[in-house]
């Protein structure tokens, strides 16, 4: 399966260049993430629960970053084993391109998935893919950018411990 | 008036009680005091090398047993291949091993690579989780011919490519090629035969069980064939001589063929009893069912057809590849070959034949026979290229085939067999007569009215059945006899006891068989019973498979019989004081021809157990017979089927509207329990023509593997019974065998996919869309659709 999309986020691309590298960011950024350790240079590990139709499962996965051209381009491997489930694997080509009003962060993915998840996943898993990369790439831009000015005092009240939410760059300078 | 016991009667299937109040005995329902459960891990991936395997945290898992991989079964044999097939350069076909559980590499999703016994299955599941494999992933081959290329990922390292055989069989190549030549019309069709999952109701299930005490070995097994598996398990595979090894199939739920194989599970379990002086049992699931039951057709094939200008058949070329998946199973080289190549004459008298078949290796699951195996193949590309020849001439497709029709018996086709006996023009007419033909066209035009497009298909089939003589297919490549046993226990009190050496699994033999036992004995089908499926009870037997039980074990049966008559004439003979050749039997008494002399059945048996007054020094007491029964030739059952469906244009879908029958299968015994074998047949047929495919992705990954995704037939998609009309009137007696029966078993499914196919193209004409010469089965309404439409 193939998906190739493109969004523009609201900072530099040395900001998103940094923001990739980063596991507490993946973390937040990868749908159902329960934990995520590792750095770039090592590759990452990673724990994720997700429900394929009727398979729910956690995954064990790896995620390598190879290709690295700071601040460009890069490309991100994973591989998820599931047990019983099955495994997912992919991988996705970032590249980073300065535009106005910020960074324009292309990507293609390629997925497959195996053992159970492709037995009784088949018809359901082309969406589902879709939907994961998409909320990745939502997620990701949220973390980089910071919610909304509107959305900041919703996100105040409703944050835990009163902290205020700011986007994760803002976070790191301030 | 139709008789009310013996053969030809009706009597309700007397094993119908427990199975409908729920007191069948199936495997599962065998639990062996102590038994520990294994749960197999397999494979993910299509193809893979093992680099290593890590069972120590699964081996302290609560509950935990022991964990077996590949490594505990270097010392034991693979998984045997009961069919040696020659290529046609002489060389034997390309045999890999096959192991219990993998060694070195995976080769198809479902592949097992360790076993868990723990106390509990839930144990043993939960321990597989902790076993960490480090298995490298490797390119998968699925499409045949891309295996075939050069250079392409070989499933075996050890072989130089993914071929298992070349194959060529009947007429040479210049005889053919020379009608080719001098045809005045050449009709080529490509098709595919679609891979099929036989899903009996009943998934399989092994138990095995070791005595120390006595070393001895007990089996447990869904099996269609409890001494192949005994033969095959013992001596191949386990080292286990006979006598210490007892295979047992209970209850059966169904087999359709897929069940007839040996299988890893049956040997790992019998293997681990012994390991872990434990009982073991394991049952499949459905989703393992999907990926560890071999699977069925998977042929993709070119099919060409010559004729003359007077549209006489001249010859018919095939090449065919044939998927063998990642082993051979049990019998897979001989479904595209030997049950297959035979077929391709059909009904018809062309006199060049010649059959290429290339069988391939690839990361799927084991192909192997499924109901028809090897000749609904045949049918399908034979029945669909006529077709497709009458259309393009403008001819009748009825009045084409008649024309070519095989009308003087015996028949030696170019494809080795000799047909004994057939009328395939009784058959046509009889399905003309049943269908209606005649009304056809005002159907259509009702059809038409409500938008619908409405076609018509008919065929023909042939199929060859109780494959025979052990000697012949010795010759070609069979590693076992094909003959089958049969022992007549008569009681003290007339009572009889047969046991036979074919196995009951739906087709409903303990009730047929004590109806031709009685019929010859004149006593009632109550006093008679049949045992079978326990190597431990019954003297042999070869199993049930390719409709040969009742032509092969019956014909046993019934050989052993008549050594009882006549031995009860020599005891009925003394008990009369007259000499055993005046003695008739006759309404279950014997009486001196000619005389009012006579004693009952229950007074010969008596005597033959309590023999105070008997002739010692002639006989031995006791009642009791045995025969082996190799039939001289395989019987031929025939027929002609038709269909109506009606397509709708909008969305493609095909509804069968009604479907004939008109079978040949010589003598019946019971002919409820032949209309029911046939409706099921056609009802499986109906499934691989409208609904049934096992699909893989480009890497192996099966992905139809639930109900969700493999349509199997549902009761809406078969006639109303009013318009599913099975009819074997038409009976030309078998010539060789002593019931002059045939077989039914396969007929439905190998008759009716080309006549659902056939009728669908002939819909699409109808309604214009004469672009539209073939869609491949399953005609699913997408299918049907992008045809229409020209996708």
């Amino acid at each position: 399966m193939h998906m190739t999309d493109s969004r523009t986020i609201a900072a530099t691309p040395e900001e998103v260049w940094a923001a990739i590298l980063d596991p507490d960011v993946l973390k937040q950024c990868v749908p159902g993430c329960t934990e995520m350790s590792g750095s770039a240079e090592e590759g990452f590990e990673a724990t994720v629960v997700q429900k394929v139709g009727p398979v729910k499962a956690t995954f064990q996965g790896t995620v390598a970053l190879s290709d690295m051209v700071p601040g460009q381009s890069l490309k991100l491997s994973g591989e998820g084993k599931g047990g019983a489930a099955g495994f997912a694997k992919g991988g996705a080509d970032v590249t980073l391109k300065a535009v106005e009003g910020g960074t324009e962060l292309h990507y293609e993915v390629e997925a497959k998935v195996g053992g159970k998840l492709a037995q009784l996943g088949s018809r359901i898993i082309d969406g589902f893919a879709k939907k994961m990369a998409d909320q990745f790439f939502s997620n990701f831009q949220t973390v980089v950018e910071g919610p909304q000015e509107a959305d900041a005092d919703s996100a105040e009240t409703a944050g835990e411990g009163g902290e205020k939410k700011k986007g994760w760059f803002k976070k790191l300078v301030s | 008036m139709p008789k009310d016991h013996g053969i030809g009667a009706s009597p309700k299937r007397r094993e119908d009680v427990r199975f409908l109040t729920g007191a069948g005995n199936y495997t599962d329902d065998i639990n062996v005091h102590g038994q520990a459960y294994v749960h197999f891990l397999r494979s993910d991936m299509a193809h893979g090398k093992i680099n290593s395997i890590d069972t120590s945290a699964a081996e302290g898992m609560p509950g935990v047993v022991r964990i077996f991989t590949g490594k505990d079964f270097e010392g034991v044999g693979g998984l045997p291949c009961g069919w040696q097939v020659t290529d046609k350069n002489g060389d034997p076909m390309k045999e890999p091993p096959h192991p219990v559980l993998a060694q070195g590499k995976v080769r198809h999703v479902g592949d097992p690579i360790a076993a868990v016994v723990a106390d509990s299955l839930e144990q043993a599941r939960t321990a597989a989780e902790a076993i960490v494999l480090d298995i490298e992933e490797l390119p998968a081959v699925v499409d045949m011919a891309k295996a075939l290329q050069p250079g392409a990922t070989k499933v075996h390292d050890d072989l130089a490519d993914n071929l298992c055989y070349d194959w060529q069989f009947g007429t040479d190549t210049e005889t053919t090629d020379a009608a080719f030549m001098n045809a005045a019309h050449v009709t080529t069709l490509e098709l595919v035969n679609n891979r099929l999952v036989a899903n009996p109701m009943e998934p399989r299930v092994a138990v095995g069980d070791y005595s120390r005490a006595r070393d001895e070995h007990t089996l447990y097994t869904t099996s269609q064939n409890p001494h192949v598996i005994r033969l095959l398990m013992g001596a191949f595979v386990l080292g286990i001589p006979e006598h210490k090894l007892r295979v047992v199939a209970p209850d059966v739920g169904g087999g359709f063929g897929t069940k007839i194989f040996h299988y890893a599970e049956e040997a790992f379990c019998t293997f681990a009893a012994k390991a872990c002086n434990r009982p073991v049992k394991w049952t499949s699931t459905r989703s393992e069912a999907f990926m560890s039951d071999a699977h069925g057709r998977d042929h993709v094939t070119k099919i060409e057809l010559a004729l003359d200008k007077d549209n006489n058949f001249l010859a018919v070329r095939t090449d065919t590849l044939a998927n063998m998946g990642a082993y051979l199973s049990t019998f897979s080289s001989s479904v595209p070959t030997w049950l297959h190549g035979t077929l391709m004459a059909g009904n018809y008298k062309t006199p060049a034949v010649q059959v290429n078949v290339k069988a391939v290796f690839t990361n799927t699951v084991p192909v192997d026979a499924y109901r028809g195996a090897g000749r609904p193949e045949a049918t399908f590309q034979l029945e669909r290229v006529i077709d497709k020849a009458a259309r393009e001439l403008g001819v009748d497709p009825i009045a084409l085939r008649r024309q070519n029709f095989i009308t003087q018996f015996p028949y030696a086709t170019p494809v080795a067999v000799e047909y004994d006996t057939g009328d395939y023009e009784a058959t046509m007419a009889k399905m003309e007569e049943l269908m209606d033909i005649k009304g056809f066209a005002a159907r259509r035009a009702e059809s038409e009215k409500n938008g619908k497009l409405r076609g018509l298909g008919v065929n023909c089939f042939i199929e060859a059945c109780g494959i025979a003589p052990s000697n012949l297919v010795g010759q070609l490549g069979a590693r076992a006899g094909l003959y089958d046993a049969a022992t007549v226990r008569v009681n003290a009190t007339g009572s009889i006891s047969v046991l036979v050496g074919a196995h009951s699994h739906g087709q409903g033999h303990e009730t047929v068989f004590p109806q031709v036992v009685a019929e010859m004995l004149g006593i009632d089908e109550s006093m008679v019973d049949i045992v079978h499926g326990d190597t431990s009870k019954i003297p042999f037997g070869m199993g049930t498979y390719g409709s040969r039980s009742l032509a092969v074990c019956g014909s046993a049966m019934v050989r052993a019989t008549e050594k009882i008559i006549n031995k009860a004439k020599k005891i009925a003979g003394h008990l009369l004081e007259a000499s055993d050749a005046d003695i008739e039997l006759k309404d279950g008494k014997f009486t001196v021809a000619g005389t009012d002399k006579s004693v009952a059945w229950g007074d010969v048996t008596l005597a033959a157990y309590v023999p105070h007054n008997y002739p010692l020094e002639d006989i031995e007491p006791g009642l009791e017979e045995t025969a082996f029964y190799d039939p001289a030739n395989f019987t031929y059952p025939a027929g002609a089927y038709a269909c109506e469906v009606e397509v709708d244009p909008d969305t493609g879908k095909v509804t069968i509207e009604k479907f004939v029958s008109a079978d040949d299968f010589g003598n019946v015994v019971n002919p409820m329990i032949v209309e029911g074998q046939v409706h099921g047949g056609i009802a499986q047929g109906i499934g691989q023509a409208l609904l049934e495919n096992c699909a893989y992705d480009e890497n192996g990954q099966l992905l139809s593997a639930s109900y969700m995704d493999y349509a199997m037939p549902r009761a809406d998609d078969i006639p109303h019974m009013a318009n599913y009309v099975v009819d074997h009137s038409c009976q030309t007696p078998c010539t060789h065998n002593p019931l002059g029966v045939k077989g039914c078993g396969e007929a439905g499914a190998i008759g009716s996919p080309p006549t659902v196919v056939n009728a669908v193209i002939d819909a699409l004409h109808s309604g214009g869309h004469t672009h539209v010469s073939h869609i491949d089965m399953p005609v699913s309404p997408s299918r049907v659709w992008a045809a229409i439409n020209g996708q």
